[in-house]
This record gives structure tokens, C-alpha cells and sequence, in this order.
């Protein structure tokens, strides 16, 4: 059994007529609810007769937030190390189809980049690539995890879904934390935007999450890019699939991102627009769901907007993010960077704003015990 | 009321033990702390940075409270033995609060890695202070493996809900020469008072102190009612009855038979 089986047996529920017949008293019963919630309950609060009760369920996600997580964000920044890729998707600039200088970054190269960061006082790193083995072999990502091991407490790996066994490899370098986002669970959707490459395989990214579960990964990330189809339906899935993973792996913290679509080279648009209004409804559906899982948010939003998301759920931020390959070393003029990013405020000017708004910012929060250490 | 206790190494005054892993600011905990009256405060070790002239909140803590940093993020016996190493070797001392939680929904103890855990670090020389599902057999084998305290959940962590499991932390109270701490789900004063009254040699808290809306008026609080609490322990709390005593008992005529 794998989430594969689970979403087979949700896809054909009357999603639309559902959403419909939900009425306010429904939400009103949910948010009563003092017992974890179902299936149920969470089409509820993603329900359009849940937008007339956004206040009261981000009441409950803060006070949800506060006790299980205290008055605390953790901080961390991506470091992206190449950007070829196999596949071809309508959506993303790093796409095959794009034509532009590629770059992929040498040990010294990531090295310089790893004492960037670390001058910015930043202790927990997602390590990115493009999807290619061809490129970013299993090999290339241990010896650049090694090295990484050096400077940071925590990495976690982004890049090409990878077996279990290649999985546990990267654990014993020294990662302990996997982000895959399933990008869209509609899978008549998924197969139309990725259009060539390994990533047209469905099923096999869509259980990537699990392998990095059962290979030992102290946390996994997932999340669907909101804008490729109906953002309520996308979401739900989201929350069912964490909330499978979270059942059967008990020791793997399960968080999730909300990406949204943002410009980016080519001319794809979201097929769906996805309001700041949807992105709360989202966020505090989600986390009155799953009152323990964390919940992280990217520099993709604008300062505005993150400085109001803070106190609805939000668990982890990234600040001062290059998404660009060897961003952080030097000055990124002409690279090309896999999505635009809206909030550029620095990682000092965040940890100000989340002291002013009563938050401690978490640099550090694991120690690493590799065996070698030890 | 100044009565003395020895747990571990230490002779202490306070029985209130203080967790800092959810304030806002650490002037506050600060703060807290001192409010509190607390001379053991735990920190776990993942947030520590050992390599950093700003090691997290170690600048914080009071100078004459005794550290029990903790293991935090240990999933199953053996990284918490690693964490406990570690955290002597970077010179945060020989006390250790063994946390072995391999569940991440309701944060629940493993009681057989925590005693494995425990009997491998009391032969290291540690002081150790295993946090556990309440239940009197794993606390005799803790007890049995050298523990300096027991510290039994009284609702699962963070929760707030009080002394849920009441009747198995009263059995290990009743039944344990260790001293036992009641750690995790204590919410409000009354909770700490009502633990005490139990006969707890000491509670810990976080999360009521540190998400109050005024964290340092709180610790005091719950400064107050475990004092309150001891105070009414020690001085012998009257037996309940489900009954009162009637003004004619049915005996009566035995002693009035004159």
C-alpha cells in the first residue's frame, strides 16, 4: 500500500458538488471540534462557505501554533549547486527546453557558497539541484553533502527523486531532511505540464516522499505548486498525503509549503489564479488539520504578505534567498534563477521583524550525529 | 517554606523545574526564570550552538541555576546516548534529561529505548532524568539502572490538559523510592499545586510559562502554587470521604446504652 492506492481511492469523489453543499453551519461544527479531524472536516474548512470564517480559523491556528511550537521560527536558505535538467515542464525556467547557460557548481564553488551562508549566520540549508542524474549524480550530492557537513546542523536534499537505498547513503553524509513537492496530485494535469523527462512518472515521484520516510530522513517536506489546478482540491490532497505519511512513519516530521505559481521563462500561465485569500484559507485549513506538522514558507511571497502569514501557522521561513546557482558568493546579474522571488529582505531585517512580532528566529535546531563523529 | 531535597548531586530549595524552548525573547525567559524561582532549567541540546560565541540561550540562564540540557529530537536510545555525550563534552555538565520520542503526532516517550538509554548513561557517569510514559514497572527498571528521578508525563507534551494520568503517576508515587518529577502537560498553577499535593517531589514546565500572555507574572504563579502544593502535602491533606457524616449514625445506640 502507498499513497498511490489512497489517492485512487479519493480522485473520484464529486470534489466540485461537494465544495457546494457545504454550509456555514458545517464550518461551525468543525471549528467546535476539540478532537483531531477527518477527511471530512478538512473539505470543510477548504470549502468556499469557510472564506466567512477565516478570522476564527486563524484564531485557532495561532493558538494551535503557539502551543505546540512556541513563539519560535526556524530560519534556513536554499543553496542550489546546478541547474541542468532532464525534464521538460511548461511551468519551470530550469526546463531543457530553455536555452541558457547552465551552471553546475564545483566542491570549491559550493564550498565558497557554504561560508556565504554561514556569514549569514544560517545553520539549516536545502540543498537544490536541477533533476538530472546525468549531472547531479547520487555521487556529486554526497560528496557536496560531506563537505556541506563541515558548516551547517542541518541539510536537507531537493533534487531529482531517488531510490531508498541512494537515500540512506545521503542520511549516513550527513542529510537528515527530504523536499519533494508532488507539483500537482491531479494526475491528468501532471502528465500534460510535464511534458519529457523521468518526472512524467507519477506514481514514482508521488511515493518519493515515503521512500525518504523509510530510508530514516528526520523530516520531510511536500507540497503542490498551487495555480495548476483547483487550488481547494490540490490542497486537500496535500494534507491527505501528509497525514498518511505522518500516520505510518510516527519519527519523520511531515511539514508542507504552499508554493504559488510565480512568472518565470516561457510563456506558461497558472490555470488557475490562486488569491492571497485562498493562500490563508489554505494555510489555516491545513494546520487546523494537523496541529503538529510544520509549515514552511518561501521568499516567493512579498514582504507584506509574509509579515502577515507569520502568525497563522507558519513554522519555518527562508530569508535572503538566491535562487540562482552560485547566488550567494557572488552577485547574480544575468543568471537565471528557477522562479522570481518577491521578499529580498535580509536574514538580520527577518529576524528583526519576527522579534518585534513576538517570535523567537531558530537558527539551529539539530545537532548532527553522524557516525562518524561519533 | 525552605525545606531542602537532594535529587541527583544537588541540594535543592525549589521544586519547580522550568523548560525554555517556546519564549518569544529571551530577556523574558530570563526573566521567567528568575520569577520562577526555578534552580534546574532545561534546554535541549539541538538548539545549543557549541561552535558560536552566542551558544542560543546558555548567555541567558542565570548564573546560579544548574543546567539539564536534554535530548531533544532522539528517536530511539542510541542518538540519545550521542546527544548526552555530546552535550558533556561541550561542557554543559553531567546532568541529562533522556527524551526518546520516535513519535512526531503526539510526541509520546519510548520507555525501552529510555531505559536503555538510561542504564548506558548512569554507567558514563551522568546524572539522569528519563522522561516517560507513566508506569510503574518502567520506573522500577529506571530506578533499578541508577535514574536520579523519574520524570512521568502528566498529558502528553504541550498539550496543557493537566494531570491526566493521575492515577498511574500517584501508583509510581506510592511505589518508588526515586524522586518523581512530573514533566508535560501541566497547564495552569492548580495543575503544578494538584501534582504536588500527589506527593510529586518537583514539576517541570514550559509551555503554560512561556505562551502565557505575561510569561514572568506565570512562572511566579506557578512559582507559588508549588509551594502551595508542597506546603499542602507536608502538612497532610485529610482523607476525602464519598459520604458525610451523619448526626445520627446507626451505631449510635452502642455508645449509649448507659
Amino acid at each position: 500500500m502507498s499513497f498511490f492506492d489512497v489517492y485512487t481511492d479519493l480522485k473520484h469523489l464529486p470534489f466540485e458538488e461537494m465544495f457546494m453543499q457545504i454550509q456555514p453551519a458545517d464550518v461551525e461544527q468543525v471549528l467546535a471540534r476539540t478532537r483531531p479531524l477527518h477527511h471530512e472536516d478538512f473539505l470543510v474548512l477548504l470549502s468556499p462557505a469557510a472564506e466567512g470564517y477565516l478570522e476564527e480559523m486563524a484564531q485557532k491556528a495561532h493558538q494551535l501554533t503557539v502551543q505546540h511550537f512556541g513563539r519560535t521560527m526556524q530560519l534556513f536558505l536554499p543553496l542550489y549547486i546546478s541547474d541542468y535538467c532532464v525534464n521538460k515542464c511548461k511551468y519551470c525556467s530550469f526546463s531543457f527546453d530553455h536555452v541558457f547557460p547552465r551552471t553546475k557548481l564545483t566542491l570549491d564553488d559550493i564550498e565558497k557558497e557554504a561560508k556565504a551562508i554561514k556569514d549569514k549566520g544560517i545553520e539549516h540549508i536545502i540543498l537544490l539541484t536541477g533533476e538530472s542524474r546525468i549531472h547531479a549524480p547520487v555521487e556529486y550530492l554526497n560528496e557536496a553533502t560531506q563537505l556541506l557537513a563541515n558548516y551547517f546542523s542541518s541539510i536537507s536534499l531537493e533534487v531529482q527523486p531517488l531510490q531508498t537505498e541512494e537515500y540512506k547513503t545521503l542520511i549516513r553524509s550527513g542529510c537528515d531532511g527530504l523536499t519533494v513537492y508532488q507539483e500537482v496530485y491531479n494526475e491528468n494535469i501532471y502528465k500534460d505540464i510535464h511534458v519529457k523527462g523521468p518526472k512524467r512518472n507519477y506514481r514514482f515521484r508521488l511515493d518519493t516522499p515515503e521512500r525518504g520516510c523509510m530510508a530514516g530522513m528526520r523530516s520531510v517536506n511536500i507540497g503542490a505548486l498551487l495555480g495548476l489546478d483547483d487550488w481547494r482540491k490540490e490542497v486537500f490532497f496535500t494534507g491527505v498525503h501528509a497525514q498518511y505519511l505522518q500516520k505510518k512513519y510516527l519519527d519523520t516530521e511531515i511539514s508542507v509549503s504552499f508554493p504559488r505559481l510565480k512568472p518565470h521563462l516561457g510563456s506558461f500561465q497558472p490555470n488557475v489564479h490562486v488569491t492571497d485569500r485562498n493562500l490563508v484559507q489554505s494555510i489555516l485549513a491545513y494546520r487546523l488539520f494537523m496541529p503538529r506538522s510544520g509549515i514552511t514558507l518561501s521568499t516567493r511571497e512579498s514582504p507584506q504578505l509574509r509579515n502577515h502569514l507569520i502568525p497563522l501557522g507558519v513554522t519555518k521561513m527562508s530569508a535572503e534567498s538566491s535562487t540562482t546557482v552560485g547566488g550567494y558568493a557572488k552577485a547574480s546579474s544575468g543568471k537565471n534563477s528557477q522562479f522570481e522571488l518577491s521578499d529580498g529582505r535580509s536574514v538580520e531585517e527577518i529576524k528583526q521583524l519576527l522579534k518585534e512580532k513576538g517570535y523567537w528566529p531558530v537558527i539551529k535546531d539539530w545537532e548532527m550525529l553522524s557516525e562518524e563523529i561519533w | 517554606m525552605n525545606e531542602q531535597w537532594t535529587v541527583g548531586d544537588k541540594t535543592l530549595t525549589s521544586r519547580l523545574f522550568v523548560g525554555t524552548g517556546k519564549f518569544s525573547d529571551h530577556q523574558v525567559m530570563k526573566k521567567a526564570i528568575l520569577s520562577s524561582n526555578a534552580e534546574v532549567v532545561t534546554v535541549a541540546l539541538r538548539r545549543v550552538n557549541l561552535n558560536e560565541e552566542d551558544p542560543y540561550i546558555l548567555n541567558d540562564i542565570p548564573g546560579h541555576v544548574q543546567l539539564m540540557p536534554n535530548t531533544s529530537g532522539a528517536r530511539n536510545a542510541e542518538e540519545a546516548i550521542r546527544i548526552a555525550r555530546l552535550a558533556k563534552a561541550s561542557g554543559l555538565g553531567n546532568w541529562i534529561k533522556i527524551e526518546v520520542i520516535p513519535d512526531q503526532k503526539y510526541l509520546l516517550p519510548d520507555n525501552y529505548e529510555t531505559i536503555k538509554a538510561t542504564k548506558a548513561l548512569v554507567q558514563e557517569g551522568f546524572e539522569v532524568f528519563p522522561y516517560m510514559n507513566p508506569d510503574l514497572l518502567a520506573g522500577k527498571a529506571l530506578q533499578d539502572a541508577g535514574a536520579a528521578a523519574v520524570m512521568p508525563l502528566g498529558a502528553p507534551i504541550g498539550s496543557n490538559r493537566g494531570i491526566r494520568l493521575k492515577e498511574m503517576i500517584q501508583i509510581m508515587i506510592d511505589e518508588l523510592e526515586v524522586p518523581i518529577i512530573v514533566d508535560a502537560g501541566i497547564g495552569r498553577p492548580s495543575d503544578a499545586a494538584e501534582a504536588m499535593e500527589m506527593g510529586a517531589d518537583a514539576v517541570l514546565v514550559n509551555t503554560a510559562i512561556a505562551t502565557a500572555k505575561n510569561p514572568v507574572q506565570m512562572a511566579q504563579a506557578f512559582h507559588e502554587a508549588v509551594v502551595a502544593g508542597r506546603r499542602g502535602y507536608v502538612a497532610g491533606i485529610g482523607p476525602t470521604s464519598q459520604m458525610a457524616n451523619a448526626s445520627s449514625p446507626l451505631t449510635g445506640f452502642l455508645h449509649s446504652s448507659n
